[in-house]
Parts: C-alpha cells; sequence; structure tokens
C-alpha cells in the first residue's frame, strides 16, 4: 500500500514539484524508489533517518 | 501496457482484502487492471452498502437483502456472526494497514475499470442504477474475454 499512497500523492502534485516520502527498510524501501523511476520520476535523495526509515524526495 | 485481470466472485471480505491489494498493486506500477464483479461480487459494487431490499421480484429482492452489501461482507472461515470482519478491519488499522474501504477508494483513485456482470445483474433482478456510478460498464463473458485478452486473469 505504501506504492499505492505514493503513485496517489505523486499524480497530485504539479511538474516540477518535490514529494517527500519516509520509509521503512525492507520492501518498502526497495520498490517504492524502483517503481517511481521506472514510471518516469525523479529520485532527487535518499538518506537514512535511522531506527530502520529513510527519507526519499522523488520530483515529478 | 501490462494487463490485469481480476474475476471476483466470492464477495468474500478477506477475498476482496486480497483483490483490491492486487488491483491497486499493479495499478500503481502502470498495468491496465479490469475487476468483473459476478455473482456474490455483486455485493462489493451495490449502491446499497448495507441490507435493502433492491431488485425486481420478491425472491431477487429477499435474496439481494440477505447478501447484503459492501459494509457486511463476511469473512470466507470464522465468520462469527459478521463480528469477523469488524475485528479484522479494528486489526488493520491498528497495524496501519490500508482497510477494505481505502482500497477500494484507491482503486478507484488509480482508474483500475471496474465491471458488473450481465447475467448476474440480471438473475438477481438489478440495474445498472443499483451500482455505484463507478461502474465503466455492464458486460458479459465474451466482451470480458476480449478486455482482458492478453494479459493475466485470476478469478478470487
Amino acid at each position: 500500500m505504501t506504492l499505492v499512497k505514493v503513485k496517489l500523492a505523486l499524480e497530485k502534485i504539479a511538474p516540477g514539484d518535490q514529494l517527500e516520502v519516509l520509509l521503512r527498510e525492507g520492501e518498502p524501501l526497495e520498490n517504492v524508489p524502483r517503481a517511481a523511476t521506472e514510471q518516469g520520476y525523479k529520485l532527487l535523495e535518499q538518506t537514512a533517518v535511522g531506527s530502520g526509515v529513510h527519507r526519499i524526495v522523488l520530483a515529478r | 501496457m501490462k494487463k490485469l485481470s481480476l474475476i471476483c466472485f466470492s464477495g468474500d471480505f478477506d477475498k476482496m482484502v486480497a483483490a483490491f491489494t492486487l488491483a491497486t498493486g499493479a495499478a500503481a506500477v502502470n498495468y491496465e487492471v479490469n475487476v468483473f464483479f459476478t455473482f456474490w461480487g455483486l455485493n462489493i459494487i451495490k449502491q446499497a452498502r448495507s441490507r435493502r431490499m433492491i431488485g425486481r421480484g420478491a425472491m431477487a429482492r429477499a435474496f439481494n437483502y440477505l447478501s447484503g452489501g459492501f459494509s457486511n461482507l463476511p469473512m470466507s472461515r470464522l465468520n462469527m456472526l459478521g463480528a469477523s470482519p469488524k475485528i479484522m478491519t479494528g486489526l488493520m488499522k491498528k497495524r496501519n494497514v490500508a482497510t477494505l474501504d481505502e482500497l477500494a477508494q484507491a482503486a478507484i483513485a488509480l482508474r483500475v475499470n471496474l465491471f458488473a456482470c450481465e447475467m448476474s445483474m440480471n438473475i438477481l433482478g438489478m440495474d445498472v442504477r443499483d451500482f455505484v456510478p463507478q461502474i465503466k460498464e455492464v458486460v458479459g463473458v465474451a466482451k470480458f474475454l476480449e478486455i482482458a485478452e492478453g494479459g493475466q486473469t485470476l478469478f478470487i
């Protein structure tokens, strides 16, 4: 469902805008950045923020 | 474009969670997704979410009343007189997992194509106005097979 929520959020932002997403390690972190870039979104940033959580920034 | 088509026959709460999880996951990665609601599956797409006497004829109206709608889908096992779906929904919320309602809303937002089965609709004395407006079309088997051609089809 993380991927679904990210996809819906990405569809709402305007071209050039950015979306910040906090993801857990494991399947969400493996799937969301890959799926987003495959669909033409840009992965601007990916950093670990602690406790198994990662922050990614996507742009349309 | 990759394609996934789901035939939702069972109308069970847990099986519909699985169906909508598959549908939304596939739609999120740009699959064309088609869901064909047939027989008990029609209960998911009725406008009336709870038990209502809809349909033409006394038997059809009784059947539709007993079958109910989205708000009273039974679990396929351990239904416990209808308590299980409520317990399961509570667990899903507690564990931050999408509920069936949220999955269904996401499917609509992701433009999953929803179809109603013409034959089941006729048996149960309903018409398209008894279904939610998001239903793309009422179709029969031949049309659905045409829609599903070239992709994966799952029966749930």
